[in-house]
């Protein structure tokens, strides 16, 4: 474990102090120090706080050690879960001609691979629109990338990591997710890669505060929708994510996970469902026929769900007065199913609709509960079904909103489903 | 976000089946008297209410004028069977389809109709309300469906012991049976209807929605159809009892490879619904898709009651409508026996509020209720046999008003039982086949007890047919009727003999032991009299215990008794066993009763003849002399050879009558005798005679005695009171003084204080 904090202090030469003095972006919040009570709280030496305030030299001396301690190239995290595999890559783009020279080809090949294509085989994509250009990470300034592709496809990619022969660059590769752990004999045979498997709820938390803290410019990072409840007036709004806890976290990928976070370290998992994205995804296979998220999301556009969902209104007429139900509230999902003519008259567009809003709302009502149980009033919600999902984003600010009268707040991150893979590099970089 | 109307498990009414042969007396049971109708109309099953009063015949004992010089014999006193008319409440679940039959065979049977209107409730109640009006000539008057769902609850859970249950999956039994809570409030209703409602309960009038979920049992029901082409809602249950959920669900180890240790979530767990059905290019079984629709929904439900219980600090959580087996964490699951009713019971309710049908008590007539069913329909092949899907319950008035004694410890955790049959599976069997066994000479016994009616044979005979068939559903469904106790055994016989008009086939038994204790009564109080006092009290001991042999109620004394009814008192006490006996505590209740005496004394009596009035009235008049209170309690109505009050009453005047201390006991009111509102031969101290409680708590009673196997044993051996108490009997039952590590005859003698006095005592000694 490199713990910085304690590390002796010579070789005061270093590029690395350029970018400290002078920041030439808002994105380089530099992680490392960002990060710092975190090492430090396992250091028996932690000074941390006080030496964040100190003079420039105490600084210079402390990101000299942390060259010694930087990991070499490649930067990688990595997030495997039960439907996707997170990838993000840092791409440096300060490398001096020396490095250049001393760098082996397989690190240059690898490095032009990810960062020329935008896809990878039939089924990996580069998010090229979340990419984070001039980010400083430990000194080093450079891109990330954010990759992502099936888990089906992890033998191809391992068999990839072979061709190029991955292993003999670094031993470690820092991952996180159940796949880490169910696949982590698989890369050590068939790519001879040793994983460093990461928790996934502490890399996701890491993740989320750190994306968080780089992008205080551009398109922030976390945004909210203004006035929910008007579909007409309902603009997505930047969200100042400054002062985050205490925070639900509603992790959505293919099963759902909610934590309180109240502090950095301190954060619990309160509960999870199993209705989550792979629900959408497996039933709308089963109902439509569609083999793609993409898909399903698409046919979900363009359906209308109240021709599958019993309504408060198709019961009694309008609302149900007596416990405050509007008439257009959703009495039994699927409830118009049970009948056989409304059965032949729905379209799969309707039922992907109907499966959509279904696992929405009912996320969303699990999350409201433990909100109040948690008495946690900021809500926000990440994870890949709500890529490209926006149908999915306004029904959970709307449900929020319009159940606790006002007083949750639901939030979004725009990166999504990356926080996990970027925790994991975050662990790389600085071992917690 | 919820519908409260309720799915049945039914087939829904595509087809209109109306040439079905009921046995409709058998169903639609004194519908001649029967007003203040109701109905829930759900999705699939409509069920019925209505309230009729049923006349039968009751023994009625009534002392002869000795004074005059007419008395006909030496009898003691005459029986007369009287007809007496009690109240019954009446709900049948059917499916839809019979509705128009249904409602026809009513019209054709309602003789006295005085009644207007018709109280409905339930979604499909404005569907058939033509129907209704037209067919019944009633006006048909909606009400509220949850309030009446919420009436219904209320009412089953403080009328119906075993009420509520835990689904136990791997254990024996499916089900366990909770003890109902004397104060049932507050409680968290889940309402599973199409959509879900939870509810929280505060009060009988106070309650208030507060959540609920559209994923309910619409959401099975429909996407169950779509997924597998399957019409039918139970269909639908039946596949997903066949089906493997993990071929389509997502696990934590299909994702992790193994559990997810850190968050203690175990490799089985559900990580992703339909998680494994992402794709286009696999086939999945409909029984798979239906099970994984299950599971999903019903851990929904439950995790969202668990979250609403959790917020709002409710501890109770019952589910009603579709039946859901989820495991909701911290929150414990709690089903109803007779969910299906609530909305029936309910609507009843609030037609008959004008008769105060809450300030009765009601209990659960075996005989007439049809009871729990499995949701397997393979458990059952008994259940088959029925025709169509009527389900009955059927509940009497009872005419005493029953709380608990105010001397239980924790009325909360107290259980009648010492053993539950539908857990204990070798008990289960022997209990069965010794009822089974002891069927034949229970239907001779009524047969003689009228010998001037034709008939009885006939009646006889189908006692028997009903009784049988119980104890096989039983054997299959031990759960049908809540927990399963030799107490419910017994009780179910005495509803079906009552039900065919047999209300006290040892009446005539009874009389004659009676007479013959009598005579010997003097004799045996002054043989006592001359033992010194410590011989005395043992003596006192042993004549209750010898009593307690004669009891006709037991297999073993049944046989000796009916081949010699010569058996006498002494060689009764000559079968005793000597002591150390099985369970002796006697060194300690000597030495209790060389102390002060008790305050008041507490008895509750068992069998006729000489029981009561050789073994229990010597000792009770030993306790009078040493200037105790004593309170008799006996059952209220006739249960095999046990001493009635009625008969208890005309006994004590009798026996006062040459006893001077029993005389003056009665005279200075240190002798009361009381009833215990029940008909049992068990004891059930949570269901007893309101007055006996009041006279309990007036006279401060500090001692109770429970007497014999039923009431000692297989009730109350456990139980644990706030005061001393003494449980006496002679196990005579072989294979009970087996399991108990005795033999034949072994006498158990259990005289306990209750812990609470100790830990004082003891606290006392030692600072904390």
């Amino acid at each position: 474990m490199a713990l910085n904090g304690h590390q002796p202090d010579h070789d005061i030469n270093g590029e690395d102090e350029t970018p400290m003095k002078q920041p030439r972006s808002n994105k380089e919040m530099p992680g490392c120090l960002r990060n710092e009570p975190d090492s430090e709280a396992a250091a028996p030496a932690g000074r941390a706080s006080s030496e964040r305030h100190n003079s420039n030299s105490t600084t210079r001396r402390r990101l000299d050690s942390v060259k010694k301690t930087r990991p070499p190239f490649p930067w990688f995290g990595m997030d495997i879960g039960g439907t996707l595999v997170k990838l993000v890559y840092f791409e440096p783009k300060d490398i001096t001609a020396e490095e250049e020279q001393e760098e082996v080809e397989n690190l240059k090949s690898i490095r032009r691979y990810l960062t020329s294509n935008v896809a990878y085989g039939k089924t990996g994509i580069r998010d090229v629109h979340l990419e984070l250009q001039d980010l400083t990470l430990c000194g080093r300034t450079g891109n990330l990338h954010f990759i992502r592709f099936p888990t089906h496809d992890l033998p191809a990619f391992l068999q990839m990591g072979r061709n190029k022969h991955f292993s003999s660059l670094h031993t470690t590769l820092c991952a996180t997710g159940g796949g880490a752990y169910k696949f982590e004999s698989d890369f050590r045979t068939m790519a001879d890669l040793q994983l460093h498997k990461l928790d996934e709820l502490d890399c996701l938390i890491r993740g989320v505060l750190y994306i968080d803290s780089v992008m205080s410019s551009g398109p922030s990072e976390c945004y909210y929708f203004e006035n929910p409840t008007e579909p007409d007036h309902c603009i997505q709004r930047p969200y100042p994510l400054e002062n985050p806890y205490p925070l639900l976290l509603v992790n959505i990928g293919s099963g759902v996970s909610i934590l309180a976070v109240y502090s950095k370290n301190n954060y619990k998992r309160v509960t999870g469902t199993s209705l989550g994205g792979g629900t959408f995804l497996g039933l709308c296979c089963l109902l439509t026929g569609c083999s793609s998220f993409e898909e399903a999301l698409e046919m979900a556009s363009q359906g209308e769900s109240t021709r599958v969902d019993k309504l408060v209104r198709d019961i009694y007429g309008g609302d149900y007065e007596r416990f405050g139900l509007p008439g257009w509230a959703v009495a039994s999902s699927f409830g118009n199913m049970m009948s056989k003519e409304k059965r032949e008259s729905v379209s799969k567009e309707d039922l992907a609709r109907a499966t959509l809003v279904t696992i929405t709302n009912n996320i969303g009502s699990i999350t409201r509960m433990c909100a109040l149980n948690e008495n946690i009033e900021r809500v926000v919600f990440v994870g890949n079904f709500l890529r490209v999902n926006t149908l999915s984003m306004k029904l959970l600010a709307y449900a929020m909103d319009y159940w606790s009268k006002g007083q949750l707040k639901a939030l979004f991150l725009r990166h999504e489903g990356y926080f996990g893979a970027v925790g994991a590099l975050l662990e790389l970089l600085h071992p917690s | 976000m919820a519908e409260c109307g309720r799915l049945g498990r039914g087939t829904s009414s595509h087809t209109m089946d109306k040439s079905i042969t009921l046995p409709p007396d058998e169903i639609f049971r004194n519908l001649e008297n029967a007003k203040r109708f109701a109905i829930d109309i759900g999705g699939s099953l409509t069920k019925l209410a209505y309230y009729s009063t049923v006349q039968h015949k009751v023994a009625k004992v009534r002392s002869f004028d000795h004074s005059t010089k007419e008395a006909p014999s030496d009898k003691l006193y005459e029986i007369s069977v009287q007809e007496e008319v009690t109240a019954r409440l009446h709900f049948i679940k059917f499916e839809n389809a019979y509705i128009e039959t249904c409602l026809d065979f009513i019209k054709d049977h309602l003789v006295n109709t005085e009644t207007k209107v018709i109280k409905a409730t339930g979604g499909g109640a404005h569907k058939f309300k033509e129907l209704i009006e037209k067919k019944l000539g009633l006006k048909v008057d909606k009400e509220d469906e949850m309030t009446c769902l919420i009436k219904g609850c209320n009412f089953v859970l403080k009328n119906i012991p075993h009420e509520a249950f835990v689904y136990a999956k791997h254990a024996d039994s499916e089900f366990r049976f909770q003890t109902t809570h004397p104060d049932i409030f507050p409680y968290l209703l889940v309402n599973i209807g199409s959509g879900v409602s939870i509810v929280k309960v505060e009060s009988e009038d106070k309650f208030e929605r507060i959540g609920g979920s559209s994923i309910g049992g619409g959401t099975f029901w429909g996407l169950g159809a779509l997924l597998t082409k399957t019409k039918r809602f139970d269909e639908l249950l039946q596949l997903a009892s066949k089906g493997q959920h993990t071929s389509v669900d997502m696990l934590v180890k299909d994702i992790y490879g193994g559990s997810y240790g850190s968050l203690g979530l175990t490799g089985d767990l559900i990580a992703s619904s339909f998680g494994k059905s992402a794709t286009a290019d696999k086939e999945f079984s409909k029984e798979d898709m239906a099970k994984s629709l299950l599971h999903m929904i019903s851990n929904d439900i439950g995790q969202l009651a668990c979250l609403y219980a959790k917020l709002h600090n409710l501890s109770r959580v019952y589910f009603g409508g579709f039946f859901i087996r989820g495991h909701p964490g911290e929150v414990q699951a709690l089903f109803l026996r007779h969910e299906g009713y609530l909305g029936a019971i309910g609507a009843f309710l609030k037609g008959a509020e004008e008769d105060n049908p809450n300030q009765y008590s009601w209990g659960e007539n075996y005989a007439g209720s049809s009871g729990l069913m499995s949701i397997s329909p393979d458990m059952n092949p008994m259940q088959r046999a029925r025709s169509g899907t009527f389900d009955m319950l059927e509940m009497d008035r009872l005419e005493r008003q029953l709380v608990n004694l105010p001397l239980l410890q924790d009325p909360s955790s107290y259980i009648p039982d010492s053993v539950d049959l539908s857990e204990d599976a070798p008990a289960r069997e022997y209990w069965l086949y010794c009822f089974e066994e002891a069927l034949d000479g229970v239907v001779k016994r009524a047969v003689a007890s009228q010998p001037d009616m034709p008939e009885a044979a006939e009646r006889a005979e189908k006692f028997r047919q009903k009784y049988r068939h119980k104890l096989q559903t039983l054997r299959y469904q031990p759960f049908a009727y809540g927990s399963l106790t030799v107490r419910s055994l017994l009780d179910t016989r005495e509803h079906c003999l009552n039900e065919f008009n047999f209300p006290d086939p040892y009446s005539k038994i009874k009389q004659m032991e009676n007479d013959i204790a009598l005579k010997y009564y003097e004799k045996v109080v002054s043989s006592l009299e001359q033992l010194s006092w410590e011989e005395r009290q043992f003596a006192l001991v042993r004549g209750v215990l010898a009593g307690n042999v004669f009891d006709w109620g037991a297999k073993a004394v049944s046989d000796v008794l009916e081949s010699d009814p010569e058996f006498g008192f002494e060689e009764a006490k000559r079968q005793l066993e000597e002591r150390p006996w099985l369970v002796d505590s006697y060194d300690q209740w000597l030495k209790r009763v060389k102390g002060p005496p008790h305050k008041c004394a507490l008895f509750f009596v068992d069998n006729s003849g000489v029981d009561i009035i050789l073994g229990v009235m010597p000792f009770v008049r030993e306790l009078l002399s040493r200037g105790t209170e004593v309170v008799l309690a006996s059952n209220s109505g006739p249960a095999l050879n046990d001493v009635t009050n009625g008969e208890l009453q005309i006994l004590t005047e009798r026996i006062a009558a040459m006893d001077p201390v029993i005389q003056a006991g009665l005279n200075e009111d240190r002798l009361t005798l009381v009833q215990s509102g029940s008909s049992s031969p068990c004891l059930d101290l949570s269901r007893l005679d309101k007055v006996l409680a009041m006279v309990v708590r007036e006279r401060q009673t500090d001692l109770v005695i429970i007497e014999g196997m039923g009431r000692a044993i297989h009730t109350n051996y456990y139980a644990m009171l706030s005061c001393e108490s003494l449980k006496m009997a002679v196990i005579k039952n072989s294979w009970l003084a087996d399991r108990l590590g005795g033999k034949l005859f072994s006498v158990v003698f259990k005289y306990e204080v209750p812990a609470e006095k100790n830990m004082c005592d003891s606290a006392a000694l030692t600072p904390l």
